[in-house]
């Protein structure tokens, strides 16, 4: 069968092209095949990324076309480090992401143990939990500021009824206290279900042969938790760290619908205060060199992640 | 520890990777840390070293 495609495809090549592909090397039509990905990773990702590190040491301004560009040095980087608004995005931004990442850990693993537990209906309840993974962040950040409203928001009327405090006497989006949880609150309803699956594919990855092996060693429940379903699920909970932890460090859409950053810069993420910096204020260098600082952040930590992950792969 | 220095003198991969995550974690807490500004000043340079290292010493030998 595969013969005959390979006659009819040869049949199909044009002879000049036949010809010219018959001189090749397998070296050079592999360069060939691989040119094109070359050529977009080159254009799409690593121009720009030269292109920032240069414009970081500039003044450069992308709304004044014809000012002139001046060299500043590590001037930009300097006033970066050394401005105590832009560390107090920073701690905002470590707010986020340490209690995002825990809320969205410990409950996505408890969700992916109760779902992978074979009982009525449980592909069903998958589907219901991984619903809100599937919407537009806009769309979720749209509607759960109705639900923060005060007046008439279901969120405040859930707290009351637990709490005994009147609906409209706290603002979740308005507090400076409040404001950072309810960011929190959000993206861990957002995302807590791919964190779920991930592990749900790390629970369903373990064989039932070592839990049958240990029940015959007379492990209880705990033990066999601890010592099989923890150490086996981890490099897929790693896994899931890493991938929100990065794309929680890079959070815009869901936090600029729900508070735009405020009340005051309380929940001014530094990837909202790099967007000011680069299209409100129009300070191009600087943003680049903001942008470049983010960048090895992230990129250091995902390699320390890389290397933890094989190490964990590797036992 | 006698182990650790020698594979740093014998430039091997698994004791200078450890050197880079730390410089990167000491680096990252900087930054992100609330408790003092010089700190969060000298972290980008922190991190930088040590994610440079990071790729650097990831072509080392393994050590034996």
């Amino acid at each position: 069968m595969s013969d005959r495609t390979i006659d009819r495809v040869a049949q199909a090549t044009p002879v000049r092209v036949a010809r010219k592909i018959r001189g090749l090397s397998d070296r050079a039509i592999a360069w060939i095949f691989i040119a094109p990905t070359i050529f977009l990773l080159l254009a799409i990702n690593i121009f720009p990324l030269i292109w920032t590190i240069q414009l970081s040491f500039t003044n450069y301004k992308a709304n004044r076309i014809g000012r002139e560009i001046k060299d500043v040095g590590f001037r930009n980087y300097e006033r970066i480090l050394t401005d105590s608004d832009t560390w107090l995005n920073m701690q905002a931004t470590a707010h986020f992401l340490f209690w995002t990442i825990f809320f969205q850990v410990l409950i996505g693993f408890t969700l992916a143990w109760l779902i992978n537990k074979k009982f009525k209906g449980n592909d069903l309840w998958t589907t219901i939990i991984v619903l809100p993974m599937m919407l537009s962040p806009a769309v979720v950040g749209n509607f759960w500021k109705f639900l923060y409203q005060p007046q008439i928001g279901l969120f405040n009327y859930i707290i009351s009824w637990f709490t005994g405090k009147e609906p409209s006497s706290f603002e979740m989006l308005g507090s400076v206290k409040l404001a950072p949880w309810s960011i929190v609150i959000v993206d861990t309803w957002m995302w807590t279900p791919f964190v779920m699956l991930i592990c749900l594919a790390g629970l369903r990855s373990i064989p039932d042969y070592i839990y049958e092996a240990a029940e015959i060693d007379r492990a209880s429940k705990l033990r066999q938790f601890f010592t099989i379903t923890i150490p086996m699920v981890l490099p897929f909970l790693m896994l899931a760290v890493l991938f929100r932890g990065i794309e929680n460090f890079k959070m815009f859409d869901l936090v600029v619908q729900l508070t735009g950053g405020g009340p005051g810069s309380t929940t001014e993420l530094t990837s909202i205060n790099l967007k000011r910096e680069a299209f409100e204020k129009w300070r191009t260098g600087y943003a680049s060199a903001y942008a470049i600082i983010l960048f090895v952040t992230v990129f250091g930590l995902a390699s320390i992640y890389v290397k933890a992950l094989n190490k964990v792969k590797q036992r | 520890m006698t182990k650790f220095l020698n594979g740093l003198l014998r430039l091997r991969r698994g004791p200078w990777e450890m050197v880079a995550t730390i410089l990167i974690a000491v680096g990252v807490l900087m930054l992100m840390q609330p408790f003092v500004l010089w700190a969060f000043t000298y972290s980008f340079i922190v991190t930088l070293i040590g994610t440079v290292m990071f790729i650097i010493v990831s072509h080392f030998p393994e050590g034996e």
